[in-house]
């Protein structure tokens, strides 16, 4: 079980894909839920959100950024080599409905997260204008998947080697002006996800984010996940993990997730040694 | 009576050699050192072998007492623990973490005019007796009965329905969230308190019995209970916890090093933080500690936090001395780790740097009202007395609300008001036919012998059920 059928190395290989045998998790997961992976018996649970499902294989897609320790870890597992823990699906999959115009934006690894969400809304009926960014061509992930589930595509880049040449935000402003858009979706780093909530806001156009919290057991037990909503404390795992944009409080998300700095600094530094020996 | 003649009660109760206490407060290792056997023979050489034993009423699944006693003072160690099992699949586990004051050895006829007998720490020997030096011989399992029941969760009442459907010849999959089967007793529980080797080893025994435990499945996400019919299973037991802490909606609550009691403990527990950096798991080791709350996790909080390297760690509660939750033998062993009781103290606020790291907190005296609806005295803040705590860790430990993860993908089974589930206090029986639930999902939080009291009364009736009908 959890055993990695195929892996693939995208953006220099800063970013991993991980297609994993879960025939359970595969058949009852719906966009926008997540699970969670650990590497062995020592390591951290680490929450994240599906790419992918192909329930007839019954197997799982996962996506995620090398950063510390636990993602090092999971870069070192070949095919064939099982995760020690994989459980899912969690969270509240993302309400899909035919609401008309609908705005993609996905940045980083949230470009994973936005996959089977935009191609669940394309089917439901909407039209999808989807708007990807990366700081440099080369980083810029399923470009072809994200193409195939929108109706206009765009690219971005901080560097100007693709596309317009600055953030998504300023194309996100160019289609919010053009467009009667009904709903925007926008998933990635932090700053990128508040910027865009900012821009939907003064338009009044709904906007949901998913979020992505430290997590220890995803089921709700133990309250790590906690982000405000408005004047609510929500739990990500089991509340969300997406939200209406307009109520999140990103800065007191980006403090929580820099809760471990030192030490997934010393965990990161103790790994590298062990292997370079 | 005849069992109360004064020349019985000549020796005194047994005293449990403990890690000295300066030493114990910056280790992990257990607090007992336990009875040597013959401290243990002597213990139960004071056991009046009484015709009606009381204590046996005051035990939740009426384990039979003077006659394993009796087996400990012949020197029959073995048969004592076998005994044991009998009536109970986790006597390790109840010896150590059972209020027994409150129950077996508070109805002991001995404790009316001296001290009771110490059954819990001669239960914790017998079992750690036979762990270590058992031949370990299993009960026998009887013919199989065809019958296949789901158990969800594999905390003390999962285990314990595990393990009687097991011996009345039953099929049994224990399905475990967790990537390591026990529930409170691996993810919340202490080290210091309850050794995971000796949860492992009881797991073990009932694997060897036959149970096949799932873990890392969620019920309710990775299969419903529904589905579990479908697969062919006969009956379902409900076990699955408390589940959500409660937080206290003050200003600043989500600072960092502000923890539920759950994420501290599991984080140090099921996830071994206090071997990080070995484990990847970090837990942020305070220097000046606040738990809030006063019952047995709170205090498994407080202890681990000075076992975390704390200068300090204040317990912060809001009533006084006398109400405290938490068992008497707790408050004993944190105080003498040098933990301070700050009472009739309520948090106000947090207040936090630019970095959203916890700096302190604001706290309000409290005096005692009139009794409320929980017969104890209401605490009433004080006007004016708000003061400081500087701290740079906090752990609220004041309860949990049922999690609906299970309930919300099971719609027919009906809740309290809180979310709980409706279990019939004999049976167990939910509104659901073929299910059973028992636990704090349906007490809200509990201790683990009634849960396990809970478990017991379910495998009974999920028996009569599978061989007579609903």
């Amino acid at each position: 079980m959890a055993k990695i059928v195929a892996r693939e190395e995208m953006a220099q290989g800063t970013i991993i894909l991980n297609e994993i045998e879960a025939p359970r998790i595969s058949r009852k997961a719906k966009p926008g839920q997540f699970v969670i992976l650990q590497a062995d018996e020592k390591g951290e649970r680490i929450p994240l959100t599906m790419a992918d499902t192909d329930p007839d294989k019954g197997t799982i897609t996962i996506i995620y950024m090398v950063i510390g320790k636990s993602t090092s870890r999971f870069r070192d597992l070949k095919v064939g080599d099982e995760y020690f823990a994989l459980i899912g699906p969690l969270g509240k999959p993302t309400h899909i409905e035919k609401t008309g115009k609908v705005v993609c934006v996905g940045g980083g690894t949230g470009i994973a997260v936005l996959h089977p969400i935009t191609r669940a809304l394309k089917a439901a009926g909407n039209d999808v204008t989807t708007i990807l960014g990366a700081r440099s061509y080369d980083l810029l992930i399923m470009e072809e998947k994200m193409r195939a589930a929108s109706h206009q595509f765009h690219i971005c880049t901080d560097d100007g080697s693709k596309g317009h040449h600055g953030f998504v935000t300023d194309v996100l402003k160019d289609v919010l002006e053009k467009e009667d858009i009904s709903l925007v979706v926008a998933i990635g780093p932090i700053p990128m996800m508040k910027f865009c909530s900012m821009i939907t806001k003064e338009k009044n156009v709904k906007t949901l984010v998913s979020l992505n919290p430290i997590m220890v057991d995803g089921t709700g037990m133990c309250g790590c996940c906690r982000v405000s909503i408005g004047d609510k404390t929500k739990f990500a795992c089991v509340d969300g993990p997406e939200f209406d944009a307009h109520k999140v409080d990103f800065d007191e998300l980006g403090k929580r997730l820099a809760s471990y700095l030192e030490d997934e600094k010393i965990s990161l530094e103790a790994y590298e040694q062990s292997k370079a020996k | 009576m005849a069992e109360t003649k004064p020349k019985k009660i000549k020796v005194p109760r047994v005293k449990m050699p403990e890690q000295d206490p300066d030493v114990r407060r910056r280790n992990f290792d257990e607090v007992p050192l336990g009875l040597t056997p013959e401290m243990a023979m002597q213990e139960a050489s004071r056991c009046l072998q009484c015709k009606k034993p009381s204590c046996m009423e005051g035990c939740p699944v009426s384990v039979k007492i003077p006659e394993f006693i009796k087996l400990i003072a012949d020197g029959d160690f073995s048969g004592a623990a076998k005994k044991l099992w009998e009536r109970n699949a986790l006597p390790a586990v109840c010896g150590r973490v059972c209020p027994q004051e409150s129950q077996c050895e508070g109805s002991c006829i001995l404790g009316k005019k001296g001290e009771p007998v110490a059954i819990g720490y001669l239960e914790k020997f017998a079992a750690d007796y036979e762990r270590k030096n058992g031949s370990g011989e299993l009960p026998v399992i009887p013919e199989k009965t065809g019958k296949k029941v789901a158990v969800i969760g594999s905390g003390p009442s999962g285990l314990t329905v595990a393990g009687d459907l097991l011996l009345k010849g039953h099929d049994v999959t224990i399905f475990e969230a967790f990537h390591k089967p026990g529930g409170v007793l691996v993810y919340g529980i202490p080290e210091f308190r309850l050794p995971k080797e000796i949860v492992a080893a009881e797991v073990a025994n009932l694997e060897k019995m036959g149970a096949d435990i799932q873990c890392n499945t969620v019920v309710g996400a990775s299969v419903t209970i529904d589905e579990l019919f479908e697969e062919g299973y006969d009956a379902v037991y409900i076990g699955v916890g408390a589940g959500l802490p409660r937080f206290m909606n003050l200003p600043g609550e989500n600072l960092i090093g502000i923890y539920s009691a759950n994420e501290y403990l599991t984080r140090t527990n099921l996830m071994k933080g206090y071997l990080f950096p070995e484990y990847d798991t970090p837990i942020a080791r305070g220097k000046n500690v606040v738990v809030l709350g006063a019952g047995n996790v709170a205090m498994d909080a407080a202890r681990t936090a000075m076992r975390l390297g704390a200068d300090s760690v204040k317990v912060v509660y809001r009533r006084s001395r006398e109400e405290m939750p938490a068992r008497a033998e707790e408050l004993h062993h944190a105080e003498e780790e040098k933990i301070e009781f700050v009472l009739l103290t309520n948090p106000v606020q947090f207040f936090g740097d630019e970095n959203g790291r916890l700096t302190g907190m604001e706290c309000l005296k409290m005096e005692l009202g009139e009794p409320d609806a929980s017969g104890r005295r209401r605490p009433i803040p004080i006007e004016g007395s708000e003061f400081t705590i500087d701290c740079d860790l906090v752990v609220v430990s004041v309860g949990s609300n049922a999690n609906p993860l299970l309930t919300n993908s099971t719609p027919d089974i009906a809740l309290t008001k809180w979310g709980n589930i409706v279990g019939d206090p004999v049976t167990g029986k939910t509104s659901k036919k073929g299910v059973w639930a028992g636990g704090d999902i349906v007490t809200g939080m509990a201790t683990v012998i009634l849960a396990m009291g809970a478990g017991r009364a379910a495998a009974n009736s999920i028996h009569e059920y599978l061989t007579l009908g609903w």
